[in-house]
């Protein structure tokens, strides 16, 4: 006869957890916060994945007529990287800082939905490892064994099965959609979370621009991955019920998948880009000690330019043989959308102008996301340029684009967001001299990386080739850009390296250690369980500037 | 008797199971890996290939120089492009300078300095009316004036199907995987790889694709557009200069994506009538034992049923080879077309080109020799 251990006090004193028992809190978890670390984490592991990948493709390429891998191994790192980056590390990661940031700076105690949220966690997760399951399980005549290898955009017909002689697309296309379904959850749950559990006093127009750009992303994510799902199980009817929406041969068609790939794929890309513009909209006041220039103006830019992203999607599709009326419509929206994005940047220099910039870690990667991100943001104007574009659109001079965009850009954006808000999360600082030598490794890397890619394409370097003639000229800017990844990789080891010791033995963090203003400082580092008691109740768009100011408070001026 | 301490949950169960789940998944892990290395070995020590031939100048392009800066243009159109690229490359260097300038400007000149700080807050400024305003109107006018270039410049460029110029040359391009091949209606010509046109004649392309998307483009000439199954796309070019013009497949099209190369001989319109008057013609007839000999490993084997060699055989899925010799590469362009080539190629077009569609046909090195033997009278 077995017994019931006696219900007992809760005070009792329990020896500190064992690692399983840890493993397990996390494993079950419905917390906002360990949810939201779990997403960065994985975001981060995958980051490394693509990374190596990226390391394959420069490896090949490093040399003209190389044959360190070949094509069939070529084709699927380059898929791999694109998809991995895109699905596995950008949205889980902007997405798990929502997730953490979200609850405390509206002064909730959680998301709407915890356990949706959870789900949405590993649902993405184990969407993610089916992709990644493909190298070992997917089987196939030539490429089509292992990873994907169709590109991470996938086009068709080369998705077919007259094309692709096994089932690695089958991955691609599960993986995706089923990680797509944890990116919806999410994206509910943060209309939902903000729009109804904002605290006493927090309206709208107080709610942090980080707060603003995460609204905005979640009802992008609901608008946009539905229509890559539709067009993922078109595919799959395409596949295996023999339907034929892409099959050119009997009446489908194959632009079709661009059109619904691209109306999601734009969307797409402000979902990356949006959540970084909240990262640096949080960073650059906190470090010039001022207050965000025309916060208005900036809401109405966010707005703006979600609703404008729904209306671009074909200035990917330039050379495909659109009517020049339409080429001439796509190319006027996609300049347009340059308006409220050139608006965000100025608004960033005017919150530093007249201030007080204090260079700290986290005000360097935002000062160097703007540096970069206009980079990136002019030669998107340039690839805007229809007749342009058919000179250098699938060419690397729009690899060297996209990846200022979002390596100068997200990426940058994202290790502020981790060296600004690793304090709150694990109570200890990052840091600093570390922090100084990754920021400027990466950023001189990145340069040389990227940089040297726009000429390539210039010369005439096409995308997505695993070889070049040697007597092309090609040689001596792919060397460089190769030689731009290895500094990169030393500065992702000092950042692996920072994070490993600062996370066992970092400087104590204290609640507030930035002086900063929104209300995730104004709890523990890091937070309890139920984040705020009692809940807090706001009067402006800077509670904690409030009470450190009595005398000169802001809710006198907004 | 010492008391259990509570938990919330069992904590032995807990600790058994995921000691389970781990020794379960390393043990499933190393089984999987164990399982590759023995499929894996197993297709490795898979009859191995002997080499008979070997391949020689592979990316060589002969009696060519690759050239495919976009910066080089050779055409009225691609000199349009040009010139709207240079309005937008200096409009976006100018928008560069005064940005970076403001925002290093802003650093430097607002830098906390250490000593001079009093721990107070500088002036909060919540933003500027006139000013937002200001850098919300003059990016629009930029923008508008763009669009106004980029509007003209693709009316100029971009054809339409009703806008074939009267005395233009139409070529049918379409992309395979992975070679191009290029069809000349009006001439009765079918070639692949390297297409043959007149000086100072409007070249009217209409591309389209046999299989995935391909895209077209030779940067001197034009930009690129693309050649996508089920639709015809037109496009236009106005060759100048005499000469010999490199491009590439542009779209990603499946494994040897990189070796769809492309070859425009641009011919004085006298030395281009003479070529198209030889192409026209049916395969020469030569005789010989040999070359007999390869004509009839070329019929009994599977090459004829995807080549044509006009008045031997009709396959069309493979390059046409009635006039291979004519032809300065072969392979999509990647390899010279020399007899040694032609060998090592025969023999096994996987070694040279992983992916290619052409299988070795296992031919022993007598019938390699006859076949080429055969082949090289294709002139």
């Amino acid at each position: 006869m077995t017994v019931l251990p006696k219900p007992t006090d809760a005070t009792t004193s329990i020896p500190s957890p064992g690692i399983l028992e840890r493993m397990h809190e996390w494993v079950t978890s419905v917390d906002h916060k360990k949810l939201g670390m779990m997403y960065i984490f994985a975001g981060i592991f995958f980051f490394m994945i693509g990374g190596i990948e990226a390391g394959i493709i420069r490896y090949q390429l490093a040399w003209a007529a190389n044959g360190a891998v070949g094509p069939e191994v070529y084709n699927q790192m380059f898929t791999m990287h694109g998809t991995t980056m895109v699905f596995l590390v950008g949205m889980p990661v902007l997405l798990g800082f929502g997730n953490y940031l979200i609850p405390l700076m509206i002064g909730a105690r959680d998301m709407a939905f915890p356990r949706l949220n959870a789900w949405g966690f590993w649902v993405f997760l184990f969407g993610g490892l089916l992709l990644y399951f493909s190298f070992i399980a997917s089987s196939g005549l030539f490429g089509s064994a292992g990873a994907p290898d169709v590109g991470w955009f996938a086009y068709s017909p080369l998705t077919s099965r007259a094309f692709n002689r096994g089932n690695n697309v089958d991955y691609w296309i599960l993986g995706i959609l089923i990680s797509g379904f944890g990116s919806m959850a999410t994206g509910i749950n943060l209309i939902v979370t903000i729009l109804c559990l904002r605290c006493k006093g927090m309206s709208l127009m107080r709610m942090p621009i980080m707060v603003w750009s995460m609204l905005v992303t979640g009802f992008l994510v609901m608008i946009a991955i539905p229509v890559l799902t539709a067009a993922q199980v078109m595919l799959l009817f395409d596949r295996f019920l023999g339907a034929h929406f892409f099959d050119p041969q009997l009446e489908g068609s194959a632009l079709l998948w661009q059109h619904l790939f691209w109306f999601f794929g734009h969307p797409e890309v402000y979902i990356l880009i949006i959540p970084a513009f909240g990262f640096i909209s949080e960073i650059m006041p906190v470090f010039s000690r001022k207050v965000i220039f025309g916060y208005t103006m900036m809401v109405i830019a966010l707005v703006w330019i979600a609703f404008q992203s729904m209306g671009v999607w074909a200035h990917h599709m330039f050379a495909v043989g659109l009517p020049p009326s339409l080429n001439a419509f796509f190319a006027a929206s996609t300049f347009l959308i340059a308006v409220p994005t050139g608006i965000k940047i100025f608004n960033w220099i005017g919150t530093i102008w007249g201030g007080r910039v204090i260079m700290k870690t986290p005000m360097l990667f935002a000062l160097g996301f703007v540096g970069l991100f206009v980079i990136g943001g002019l030669t998107g104007i340039m690839l805007a340029t229809v007749p342009f574009d058919w000179d250098v659109s699938d060419s690397y001079f729009v690899v060297g684009h996209f990846h200022y965009v979002l390596f100068g850009g997200t990426l940058f954006a994202i290790f502020g967001a981790i060296y600004f808000w690793f304090p709150k999360m694990s109570g200890r600082m990052l840091g600093e001299r570390l922090g100084k030598w990754h920021f400027w490794l990466l950023f001189i890397g990145m340069n040389l990386t990227f940089g040297p890619m726009h000429i390539s394409g210039i010369l005439g370097m096409p995308r997505r080739i695993y070889t070049y003639a040697p007597d092309r000229g090609l040689d001596i800017w792919n060397l460089l850009t190769t030689v731009g990844y290895m500094i990169q990789v030393i500065a992702i080891l000092v950042f692996t390296w920072n994070l490993i010791v600062s996370w066992r033995k970092g400087k104590r963090a204290g609640d507030d250690p930035w002086d900063a203003w929104t209300l995730e400082w104004a709890t523990t580092s890091p937070p309890q369980p139920w984040n705020f008691h009692p809940l807090p109740k706001v009067k402006s768009r800077r509670p904690l500037w409030d009470a450190k100011h009595p005398e000169d408070p802001d809710y006198e001026y907004e | 008797m010492t008391q259990e301490i509570p938990k919330r949950f069992d904590d032995r169960t807990v600790t058994r199971s995921w000691w389970i789940l781990i020794v379960f998944t390393i043990l499933t892990a190393l089984v999987g890996f164990l399982a590759m290395g023995y499929l894996g070995a197993q297709i490795e020590s898979e009859d191995p290939i002997v080499e008979t031939f070997t391949p020689e100048g592979i990316f060589v392009q002969p009696d060519a120089e690759w050239n495919t800066s976009i910066l080089e243009s050779r055409t009225p159109e691609a000199r349009e492009i040009r010139k709207l690229g240079w309005l937008v490359v200096f409009i976006a260097a100018g928008i560069f300078l005064v940005v970076e300038f403001l925002l290093i400007f802003a650093i430097f000149r607002y830098r906390r300095k250490a000593g001079s700080d009093d721990g107070s807050e500088p002036v909060q400024l919540y933003g500027s009316n006139p000013i937002e305003l200001a850098w919300t109107i003059i990016p629009i006018m930029i923008v508008f004036v763009l669009c106004l270039a980029t509007i003209r410049t693709i009316q100029v460029v971009q054809p339409t199907k009703n806008e074939r110029p009267e005395n233009a040359l139409t070529v049918e391009v379409i992309g395979h995987r992975w070679w191009w091949e290029f069809r000349y209606p009006e001439l009765d010509v079918v070639t692949a790889n390297e297409m043959f046109v007149p000086k100072d004649r409007p070249i009217w392309l209409e591309l389209g694709s046999a299989d995935v998307i391909h895209s077209f483009w030779v940067p001197e000439l034009q930009g690129k557009m693309d050649a996508i199954p089920g639709k015809t796309n037109y496009w236009r070019f106005t060759p100048e200069e005499v000469g010999t013009y490199l491009g590439q497949c542009a779209e990603y099209c499946g494994t040897q994506h990189a070796n769809m190369l492309i070859r425009v001989e641009v011919l004085e319109e006298a030395g281009f009538d003479a070529w198209a008057t030889a192409q026209a013609k049916a395969a020469t007839v030569a005789r010989g034992t040999e070359i007999d000999k390869g004509r009839v490993v070329f019929l009994e084997n599977a090459c004829q049923s995807c080549h044509a060699i006009a008045g031997v055989s009709n396959g069309t899925y493979a390059p046409d080879l009635t006039h291979l010799m004519s032809r300065a590469t072969f392979a999509g362009g990647m390899i010279p077309n020399t007899p040694q080539n032609l060998k090592a190629w025969i023999d096994d077009p996987e070694q040279i080109k992983p992916g290619c569609d052409m299988p070795s046909l296992k031919l022993s090195p007598t019938e390699i020799e006859q076949l080429v033997a055969y082949l090289v009278t294709l002139k």
